[in-house]
């Protein structure tokens, strides 16, 4: 470094040489800044309230409020007494009473035994400090003025709770047993769905990539379909096969599929195709002159796999492991349809708001949600960055020679395992069209008849579309522009660096907390935003946001494969940068444009997490009725909805495949020689 | 048409020696030895006039203290090995890279600190940078759509100018149909399109097979004559510098070493650096002793005017092809004595010359390389083994100073 500093100190004094921005610099800096504040907004400024929301706490200040009581007779003695005095004297209110939520109310009568509402005696109260505040009836007092009040008023009076920061919210958190028990019940569960997918993930993706078996691209095409439903349809299908009236209880010995069971089997199911497609990609890579090097060193078979194939696909094992793991405990769905008593995070958070209304609580439970969350996306993203270096030029790929004993075996394997996943969907559509399980078993479609059900009818079916729709639309514009500003403008680079930081935020963020997040920000009404509130605005933006990293990094994966001097030679050429991006850019990344699209759509179709919280009976969505059919008892429609999101996604991929391949024609027909 | 290149244009590979009649070494010239920027030779106006120009990446000085004046049509070539500078330079100049410092002047318009689309240039990359999905009637129309062209107009242009690149008929084809050679001189002609008062070439031919790049070379240069567009090539061949070039710039290490014409480069280059990067070059470590006289053990050598004062410790550089054959046993004139007795160690016949390996002890380890054409081999009958004497001949004996250890 010393030399270098000595380097630098040649440069003349006087200021550097300060480039002028064109215009094209100036579009491409306001559209980042554009979309980094949509960012800020839909992102950090609603995770910042939800973690300042998690400090907040609600005291009733005692010390804060004076009393006097007069005799019968209206006279007072001049005697003063303040809340705390009354409280010590008295003790009706503990520590928990005066530490409460946002809507706690402390009603004052009880600190005089000798209460009467029917007496003639007279009260007079204050607050001593500003900002204090208590209620008569519904009426707001915080002035420091005395206030008298009759006995029958004075029975009305309650006190408010004053704002503060501090962490008593996870004090309490961390002394009720009933809620951090759910920290270790997420883990245990994440890890042995984490290890148990990731197993079964590695043999069919190793058989898939490595043995001369049969029907490889129908085991692939089977082994994506979870991907397209929602992680509560496992769920319900659980119930059908396990649950009190399942049609292979038996098979449990009599536990419970309600629990940790259930969970982990559910969750094997809708993570396996992230599993797959990971180790798949891992395994597809490897060199083959690695093998023909250890058969001509008489490797055993058993010893090359240690030794070449395991080291060739750790990375890719290692980087399942976390998404699975962080899917697992993120995931909401699943647990609320089968989790019986047994409480995990997610569920925790929905429980606190929904169910207790107690929103400090939920926000402290997203914040540790996030913690584990965070700690898998971390390394996930580090081991990604190692694995790029793994290939070279002049690899060559594997090629499996049939072996018909283990292509046998792999083959006996992979139906096992497809029989699993088509087996899970069999059920739920099954359950769907029977009229009433187990007492009925004829055919009917009284359980499409969602408009007589809970959840929002058909119209909430039509609602998920509209938001795939809008979604994809509006988040591949976004998603791709953004990628586009930040990889080819020049200069900028805090600025770059900070984008792309943001843009990999919301991988990290569970849905349930973004969420919840979006509850405590946009449902402020000093927000000017507040209006979105309750709007399919809000779910498409919510959608747009949870789902961004995924279709970011796609898009940049794109980007960087076009030639870097295309700018260049536009400006040199006097040329807009936005008519290079419309003309060239866009249409050479078709294909992922249109990828990123359909995982939009296909993701704002299944998710329940981020949207749970933000639906109103005008936006609900097919997932949500899922859910909430399934709460309310209406378990086989729950099914026939899942299933309606199942044959749309499987369509809309169809679509998407020939729309691809169509416009592929048209638009790249360059691509051909 | 290659022939007519070598004939129009001094310069020549460092390996065609016998091309070389000894009648066109140049006289010593004092000035470029003193002073590496100097000022163009050719006629014409001043165009671009960089000075001062430095270039800091972090903490690395990617430029020091560049001043260079461009001539109006020149062909001048950035040369130098990789991280030497010379893309450094060509991106500041195009603005793609703004410079630390410095100012550069185009045209009497002072463009230091103007983005590129401000400035006027056209440039052709190594990697073509065609757009992939136009076909190459839209990629050359590309710059002269929204500059109040017709669509006629546009195409009349486009046509005239797939004929100036001789690829009349491909313009319906797509980039990718096209070889490497075709698609770089479509890039060519899209840089040119729209009339640009400078031309930067970047590496233009470094991604091409040998063949193609010489045959590519040729017809660049005579597309510069015929525009005459002032042309800034950077390149780390130096025969493509030699070929094409006006003026070489030399730069290494963030300065520039050497400007000159390729002969001058060639024939007199400044410093040790030059001449061991452009052709190949002899070194012998030895001292000035009076008179300028070089010697090296006890024999002394006349030698190439020089500045270097008795004692100095220099290295005597010649060029394998400059080293003059004598049979064995050869008398030289009183005057003459810079012969010397050798022995012909090796011998590698290499098509239209030998090179050839010759020890003497005064060399030490190292083997004095000369290259000898066929016809001296076959008057003085020479074979690898043979003792013989050669001439070092003083005006092509030059002193430099050694480069510092470590």
């Amino acid at each position: 470094m010393s030399v270098s500093s000595t380097e630098l100190s040649q440069l003349p004094a006087g200021p550097n040489v300060k480039g002028k921005l064109s215009r094209d610099d100036l579009v491409m800096r306001g559209g980042m800044a554009v979309i980094a504040l949509y960012l800020i907004v839909t992102l950090a400024l609603p995770l910042y309230t939800m973690l300042s929301k998690s400090f907040s706490t609600y005291q009733v200040q005692l010390s804060q409020y004076e009393f006097q009581v007069s005799d019968e007779d209206g006279i007072y003695d001049g005697t003063i007494f303040t809340g705390t005095e009354l409280n010590n004297t008295t003790g009706v209110y503990d520590h928990t009473d005066l530490s409460t939520g946002a809507d706690g109310r402390l009603p004052v009568s009880k600190f005089f035994p000798d209460f009467s509402f029917r007496s003639s005696v007279m009260y007079q109260l204050r607050n001593t400090a500003e900002g204090g505040r208590f209620l008569v009836g519904s009426t707001l007092h915080d002035s420091t003025e005395w206030l008298e009040v009759d006995s029958n008023t004075f029975r009305r009076v309650q006190l408010r709770p004053v704002k503060a920061r501090g962490i008593d919210n996870f004090v309490n958190y961390f002394s009720t047993p009933a809620l951090f028990n759910s920290i270790k019940n997420s883990l245990w569960i994440s890890l042995l769905s984490t290890v148990v997918t990731v197993s079964l993930a590695f043999w069919f993706a190793y058989a898939l990539n490595r043995s001369c078996m049969r029907f490889k691209g129908l085991f692939r095409l089977v082994a994506m379909a979870p991907i397209l439903v929602p992680s509560l349809l496992p769920g319900i299908a659980l119930v059908y096969l396990f649950g009190n009236q399942g049609m292979l209880k038996e098979l449990l010995f009599g536990a419970s599929i309600y629990g940790p069971i259930g969970i982990v089997i559910g969750s094997v199911f809708f993570t396996f195709p992230h599993a797959f497609l990971i180790i798949s990609t891992a395994l597809a890579i490897s060199d083959g002159r690695l093998y023909e090097a250890a058969t001509s060193l008489r490797a055993s078979p058993w010893r090359t796999f240690w030794t070449v194939t395991i080291p060739g696909a750790r990375y890719g094992l290692i980087s399942a492991a976390f998404v699975v793991f962080n899917l697992v405990i993120t995931d909401f769905g699943l647990p609320k349809v089968i989790g019986g008593q047994f409480n995990v995070l997610a569920v925790d958070i929905y429980k606190q708001v929904i169910g207790q209304q107690n929103f400090e609580m939920g926000a402290v439970v997203s914040v540790i949600l996030i913690i584990p969350a965070f700690f898998a996306f971390g390394i996930d993203r580090m081991v990604q960055s190692k694995q790029v270096s793994s290939l070279t030029a002049r690899s060559v790929p594997f090629e499996p020679k049939p072996n018909s004993k283990t292509d046998s075996l792999f083959f006996v394997y992979c139906s096992i395992i497809g029989l699993f996943i088509i087996g899970m969907l069999a059920v739920c559509q099954f359950a769907a069209l029977i009229k009433f399980w187990p007492y009925d078993l004829s055919l009917s479609l009284n359980n499409y008849q969602f408009d007589k059900m809970d959840g929002g009818g058909w119209g909430s079916y039509f609602n998920s579309i509209k938001l795939g729709l809008l979604t994809a639309v509006v988040g591949t514009s976004i998603v791709f522009f953004g990628a586009y500003l930040v990889e080819k403008s020049n200069g900028f680079l805090v600025g770059r660096a900070a984008f792309q930081m943001l843009a990999m935020l919301p991988m990290a963020i569970p849905g349930m907390v973004l969420g919840l997040a979006y509850i405590f920000f946009f449902n402020n009404p000093s927000n000017p935003m507040s209006g979105i509130y309750g709007t399919m605005a809000i779910l498409v933006i919510c959608s747009v946001t949870h789902f961004y990293t995924v279709s970011h990094l796609t898009a940049v994966t794109a980007l960087k494969q076009m030639d870097r001097e295309f700018e260049s030679v536009s400006a040199s050429l006097k040329q807009p940068t936005m008519k290079l991006f419309s003309r060239v850019t866009v249409p050479v990344c078709m294909p992922s444009v249109l990828d990123i699209s359909i995982y939009l759509f296909v993701n704002a179709m299944t998710t329940v997490s981020a949207v749970v919280f933000l639906y109103s009976p005008k936006t609900s969505l097919a997932s949500i009725a899922v859910l909430n059919m399934d709460d309310a008892g209406d378990i086989a429609p729950a099914a026939a909805m899942g299933m309606m999101i199942f044959y749309t996604n499987a369509a809309a991929r169809i679509i998407h495949l020939i729309a691809s391949k169509g416009l592929l024609a048209k638009t790249q027909a360059w691509r051909k020689r | 048409m290659l022939l007519a290149i070598r004939m129009t244009s001094p310069p020549l590979p460092a390996k065609s020696f016998r091309q070389i009649p000894e009648h066109l070494a140049c006289a010593p010239n004092d000035k470029v030895r003193t002073n590496p920027v100097m000022q163009p030779t050719a006629s014409g106006e001043l165009y671009l006039s960089i000075e001062n120009l430095w270039k800091a990446f972090g903490d690395f000085l990617a430029l020091k203290d560049i001043s260079l004046d461009i001539k109006e049509s020149e062909f001048i070539c950035f040369l130098g090995p990789s991280g030497c500078g010379k893309t450094t330079l060509l991106r500041a100049i195009a603005g793609l890279d703004l410079q630390t410092k410095g100012t550069i002047m185009q045209d009497g318009k002072d463009v230091s600190s103007l983005p590129p689309s401000e400035r006027d240039f056209g440039i052709v990359f190594q990697s073509y940078a065609l757009f992939p999905n136009l076909t190459i009637e839209k990629n050359i129309a590309f710059g002269l759509e929204n500059a109040g062209r017709s669509k006629s107009e546009i195409a009349v242009r486009v046509q005239e100018l797939l004929d100036l690149v001789g690829l009349p008929d491909q313009g319906k084809k797509y980039p990718a149909q096209l070889s490497g050679g075709q698609q770089q001189r479509i890039a060519l002609a899209r840089a040119i399109a729209t009339n640009p008062g400078l031309l930067l070439l970047d590496e233009p031919l470094s991604a091409l097979d040998a063949k193609v790049r010489v045959h590519l070379r040729h017809e660049i240069h005579e597309l510069q004559r015929k525009l005459g567009v002032t042309t800034v090539m950077v390149t780390h061949d130096q025969e493509e510098a030699l070929a094409m070039a006006d003026r070489i710039v030399v730069m290494n290490h963030g300065v520039i070493e050497q400007v000159g014409s390729p002969t001058e480069i060639y024939r007199e280059p400044v410093n040790l650096f030059v001449a061991d990067f452009i052709g190949e070059m002899n070194q012998i470590q030895s001292t000035v002793i009076e008179g300028g006289r070089l010697s090296v053990g006890e024999k002394t050598f006349a030698c190439h005017d020089h500045t270097f004062t008795d004692g100095d410790l220099v290295v005597a550089a010649i060029r394998p092809e400059d080293v003059i054959p004598h049979e064995d046993g050869y008398q030289p004139s009183a005057q003459n004595q810079n012969c010397i007795d050798v022995l012909l160690h090796e011998m590698e016949f290499l098509g239209s010359f030998w090179r050839c390996r010759l020890q003497n002890e005064r060399f030490g380890q190292s083997e004095l390389i000369a290259d000898f054409s066929i016809n001296a081999v076959r008057r003085l009958g020479l074979g690898a083994g043979n003792n013989m004497v050669i001439e070092l001949p003083a005006d092509r004996l030059m002193a430099f100073e050694r480069p510092e250890v470590g």
